[in-house]
């Protein structure tokens, strides 16, 4: 694993969508590839036979039953929203394709 | 005894000595209340503990539990207590803003599952404390409406995430507050402020409504200036909910009996074992110092002292710092402009997620999305995250082992006192090792607990010390905590808090 | 565009290449709630009040599975021939989309509950095709995107409206193997097992499964490669680069994607250009396809445990309970049915087309005759259907009516017209065929005094009748039956008045 480079970092950030400028790339870039250094002291236990561990306490089957709760009043689910129209969310339009 | 008629001393009260003052009538939750606000109204300029006063509110919720107390009317045993709640919990009808500018005046339509309870138990809400924005950092430095200040010394540290609630108590601003401690934000404060903090077993207390930093490390946890006021409180918040699939279906431990046979009873024929890799190097020297006079009260008071080792702690801060960051990458992908929060437009929706992200964050949560983003990365998982959770079982077989040989763990807290605000704020990695004596306990997922052991005869500042216990035995802690801190106390004469130097009083 | 600006034919197209394909089919379940959230599952609502903190993706919140997804998941796999994981769990998919309210979608990935599976499917020709499932797994549906401005799409579009409505209706994601050698059979082959899907979750009771509505929706995957040298191996030469036509939701567009994708990639193989891998979207209008994400951005899912969730694990006991609950596979009960109760080909379609068959098999379970039950749905009731655009099993008559008004009819109690009448009154309300019988007085008469009277009356205007008959021209009797129907309302025994004619006549019948 080797030290993450300055054009890594800002693929990651717009992986993540967060605008990069050139100084934030100078500030966050080596800060960034330090951690990654320290972190990459994990890969000493790769290779042993050890099982994951996601959740700390074992738990199997926490299901809900199928009954109807309330849900939000509409102007609630909206009124936190940085703009609305027509009882829906408006957003600038999208330059992707639709998933 | 405390006088209830002077503010001053109310505020100084445990939060168990006014739910009882109340009940015999000698105050009211309103005169609490206003004693507090008061009180913040006074210090909290300087100090920066909250990032929202709930004034009204309080008062209203004081005014009904006087208004029913007086009917006799049957109450929780905290009602009219006053608390106040880190801003990582959502509270309908306040700001929440979990220390982000991106959740700035964020109101939310619904109550965290501990908000809730918190109402149901009818304690009168003083308001929103400060945190380092999303919970991520060890010294609120990083909380994006500016530092909160360690009483005991404003130029310093109060500890982080949970800096907010670790100095409100400190300041004698309230009795009690709530936490949540991912790596250690509820522990490593109350150390660095002389005040007790738990984190308890891992789906202890409901999830729900609490913003999330990284899942699988999250819990909320009780703080207060006293072991058995943290009890009372650890008692409220607990439980199952349906409302979080990873909270425990059993009942709430009994914390409060725990801290009185504790304190009443002594430690004769209890195992503690001091984690060999949790001291030594690294540590400062008062630290170690207050954390050995600390091993001699719990000998006085009958416990047997033997050492164990946890050989796989050392990988404990690396592997955090993988987990962490995955999952906080994912958990805070949806600050994305839409449904709420900050938007800073652009033509599209992609550039304006991106702008919005760009100026939303702080610098420490933009390292660790990315950070997180690479690990996740197809290529990275196995060697980064795959391995991090094959640590998160060594560390996990490690404490079994341990306990095994003890019935509790104990070590100091935090590695030094409270430092400088601003002295490691540019360098990420000397800020994380804050919090190496903490972390491994939320690996595995396991319930721990800080309390006051003096301060360093160095620099004068509060050392933490350290009790950890097996899944599910959270009330081992109280015990223990209870009985030290009753030998501790004795021995300072008062709660640790009392010998901070005197906050300046606006006028 | 580099695309070669002419198509080649789908049968050419096949000539020239061996098509590999797959399928992913997105099922929605039809649970009353969502996956994670207690927000009702319905269709159709004004926007955004099917929302809450959880499928809002709104801080603090946390998903909670929902147990008849769950259910309804292993019902489906198990009825696709899938073995069922012993634990199974839920990761992220992480990727930014405005209705992808938390920008992450919880999905299985490595650990899907239903895995190896294979499942039968039935050409209109009788051919058996088997298909092989790759895997089932749960996962939860995004909101719906509005296109503003421009012409709708999203080229073009000033802006976009959200409603998160759908977001979080629990799907089951089924993903087959790659199906190989179905030559120029490929897009009715592919036809047929979205079909069968659809009849398999309707037969569960799981979805409604209706494509029209985005309920049950395919993602087609094609990749064309060299045919083998005689001799050769077929499956020795490597797939070649595939495209991945999304969101189609009809059967028709299923079969004309592939004939379209199929032209498209031979005309750009035989050109010598590569054909490159990506999504494409279908378009309904012009039947063809555009280009949409590049696959390398795309695949940067980051996924990793849904830590917020816990792992499936179903017992033993429950997967065989739940075993025990699966219908018969529709092919194989279509085949039985038309078998039994003696139907052409062409009547069983039919009556498939128009979501019959368990109707007419309830009516016949209720003592009809399968040719009546038939008649009487695909007849009247269709008819009837149609008019007021629904479904048959949404009109307000039950088998239980029909296999009723069957038997008044065998009883000779009313005849097929004042059957119809009766129908009217049961589709009105009016109660049940016996009830509006007797309420509008619909009853045949049969009684012999009154009708000889009809028929004296009748054969009084139309003395010639008689002679007629007895010269042999029975069939002149049908004017005075007419005469007497007419004089009765309808209301007398057809049967009755012709012998009483037949027997003035001096004839008998
Ligand atoms: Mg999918
Ligand atoms: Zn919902």
């Amino acid at each position: 694993m080797s030290t993450l480079s300055r054009a890594d970092v800002a693929r990651l950030a717009a992986l993540a969508r967060i605008d990069m400028s050139d100084s934030d790339l100078d500030r966050l870039s080596g800060q960034i590839a330090a951690i990654v250094d320290a972190v990459a002291l994990v890969s000493e236990v790769a290779g042993q036979d050890v099982p994951a561990t996601s959740h700390p306490i074992p738990m199997s089957n926490v299901h809900r039953a199928d009954e109807v709760r309330p849900s939000l009043a509409p102007a609630d689910a909206l009124a936190a929203a940085p703009e609305a129209e027509d009882g829906r969310f408006r957003v600038p339009r999208i330059l992707g394709e639709e998933a | 005894m405390t006088d209830w008629t002077d503010p001053t001393q109310v505020t100084r009260a445990s939060a168990l000595e006014m739910a009882d003052a109340m009940r015999a009538g000698t105050v009211t939750s309103v005169e609490l209340v206003q004693a507090h606000l008061d009180r913040i109204a006074a210090v909290d300029g300087p100090v920066h503990a909250f990032l929202y006063v709930n004034a009204e509110e309080a008062l209203a919720t004081a005014a009904a539990v006087d208004a029913d107390r007086a009917t006799g009317a049957a109450l929780p045993l905290l009602a009219g207590v006053p608390i106040a709640i880190k801003d990582v919990l959502v509270t309908k009808g306040m700001p929440t803003t979990a220390g982000s500018r991106i959740l700035e005046g964020w109101l939310p339509p619904y109550d965290a599952t501990v908000t809730a309870k918190v109402r149901a138990a009818r304690m009168p809400i003083l308001g929103k404390t400060n945190m380092d924005e999303f919970a991520m950092g060890s010294s609120t430095e990083h909380s994006g409406y500016g530092p909160t200040h360690n009483p005991w010394d404003l130029e310093r540290i109060p500890g982080g995430s949970g800096g907010g609630s670790s100095a409100s108590l400190a300041a004698w601003e309230t009795p009690l507050a709530i936490g949540s401690d991912t790596g250690g934000s509820i522990r490593q404060p109350a150390a660095v402020t002389g005040t007790v903090g738990v984190k308890p077993t891992y789906g202890g207390v409901s999830r729900y409504g609490a913003i999330a930093l990284a899942s699988s490390l999250d819990q909320l946890g009780p703080c207060a200036r006293t072991v058995a006021d943290t009890a009372a409180l650890h008692e409220v918040m607990g439980g199952h909910d349906v409302m979080d699939a990873t909270s425990l279906d059993e009942p709430v431990p009994s914390c409060l009996e725990a801290a009185r046979d504790g304190a009443a009873n002594g430690l004769a024929g209890v195992r503690i074992g001091v984690v060999k890799e949790l001291g030594g190097e690294g540590y400062q020297d008062g630290v170690k110092q207050r954390f050995e006079e600390g091993l001699d009260h719990l000998r006085a008071l009958g416990a047997e002292i033997v050492e164990v080792s946890c050989p796989s702690f050392k990988y404990a801060l690396a592997a955090y710092y993988l987990i962490l960051p995955s999952e906080a990458s994912s958990n805070l992908a949806k600050f994305d402009s839409v449904r709420f929060g900050l938007r800073v437009e652009r033509d599209t929706i992609e550039k304006t997620m991106g702008a919005t992200r760009a100026e939303g964050f702080g610098d420490e949560v933009k390292r660790r999305i990315i950070l997180g983003t690479y690990a996740l990365s197809a290529g990275y998982y196995d060697a980064y995250y795959g391995s991090a959770q094959k640590v998160r079982t060594l560390i996990q077989r490690d404490f079994a082992a341990a306990f095994e040989q003890a019935d509790v763990l104990v070590s100091p807290t935090a590695p030094t006192t409270p430092f400088k605000i601003g002295e490691r704020i540019d360098d990420p990695l000397a800020m994380y090792l804050n919090d190496v004596a903490t972390i491994p306990a939320n690996l595995a997922g396991i319930p721990g607990m800080s309390l006051p052991a003096g301060v360093a005869p160095e620099d004068g500042l509060p050392v933490g010390f350290q009790i950890l216990a097996p899944a599910h035995e959270d009330a081992r802690l109280y015990r223990i905590g209870a009985a030290l801190e009753k030998a501790l106390v004795a021995q300072w004469g008062g709660p640790l808090a009392s010998l901070a130097p005197e906050l300046e009083v606006a006028p | 565009m580099t695309a070669a600006t002419h198509l080649v034919g789908y049968d050419d197209a096949m000539k020239a290449f061996d098509p590999v394909f797959g399928i992913e089919v997105h099922v929605e379940l039809n649970t009353k709630t969502k996956m994670f959230c207690g927000c009702e599952n319905t269709f159709g609502n004004e926007p955004n009040t099917q929302v809450c903190p959880v499928c809002l993706g709104l801080p603090g919140s946390m998903p909670v599975t929902n147990e008849k997804a769950v259910e309804s998941a292993i019902r489906l796999g198990l009825a696709l021939g899938c073995s069922i994981r012993e634990s199974s769990r839920f990761a992220r998919k992480n990727y930014f989309y405005p209705d992808l309210a938390k920008d992450y979608q919880i999905s299985q990935y490595d650990e899907p509950t239903s895995y190896e599976g294979e499942l039968e499917v039935v050409l209109d020709d009788g051919t058996v095709v088997m298909i092989g499932i790759e895997r089932a797994h749960m996962e939860e549906d995004a909101g719906k995107n509005t296109h503003v401005g421009g012409t709708g799409g999203i080229q073009g579009a000033s802006h976009s409206l959200v409603d998160y409505n759908r977001g979080g209706v629990p799907l089951v994601e089924i993903v087959t193997k790659p199906i190989e050698g179905m030559g120029e059979r490929t897009a009715e082959v592919a036809r047929a097992y979205v079909a069968t899907i659809r009849d398999i979750v309707r037969a569960l009771g799981i979805s409604d499964g209706r494509m029209e509505q985005g309920r049950l929706r395919a993602d087609v995957n094609l990749s064309l490669r060299p045919k083998a040298a005689d001799g050769e191996d077929q499956s020795a030469v490597p797939f070649g680069k595939r495209s991945e036509t999304k969101n189609i939701n009809s059967l028709r567009a299923v079969e004309r994607s592939i004939h379209y994708e199929a032209g498209r990639q031979a005309a750009l193989l035989l050109a010598g250009q590569p054909v490159v891998q990506e999504t494409r979207h279908w378009h309904e209008d012009t039947s063809s396809t555009t280009p949409g994400r590049s696959k390398e951005e795309a695949e940067e899912y980051r996924y990793f445990p849904e830590p917020d969730l816990l792992p499936v694990e179903p017992s033993r006991e429950w997967i065989e309970e739940l075993r025990a609950t699966l219908p018969e596979h529709p092919a194989k009960m279509r085949a039985r049915l038309r078998e039994e109760w003696g139907f052409s080909d062409l009547e069983m379609r039919d009556a498939v087309a128009a979501d019959a068959l368990t109707l007419i098999a309830d009516t016949v379970a209720a003592g009809a005759a399968p040719q009546a039950a038939r008649k009487w749905w695909m007849g009247e009731l269709a008819r009837t259907a149609n008019e007021q655009d629904v479904t048959l099993p949404e009109l307000p008559v039950t088998p239980a009516h029909i296999a009723e008004l069957q038997r008044l009819v065998d009883e000779g109690k009313i005849n097929d017209k004042l059957a119809r009448q009766a129908l009217e009154g049961v589709l009105a309300g009016e109660g049940s065929p016996a009830e509006v019988v007797a309420s509008r007085g619909l009853e045949v008469v049969s009684d012999d005094s009154a009708l000889e009277a009809a028929v004296d009356d009748a054969l009084a205007s139309q003395p010639e009748v008689l002679d007629k008959i007895r010269e042999g021209k029975v069939q002149a009797a049908g004017a005075i039956v007419g005469a007497v129907m007419k004089a009765t309302r309808g209301q007398a025994d057809a049967g009755r008045v012709r012998e009483i004619i037949l027997a003035r006549a001096g004839v008998e019948g």
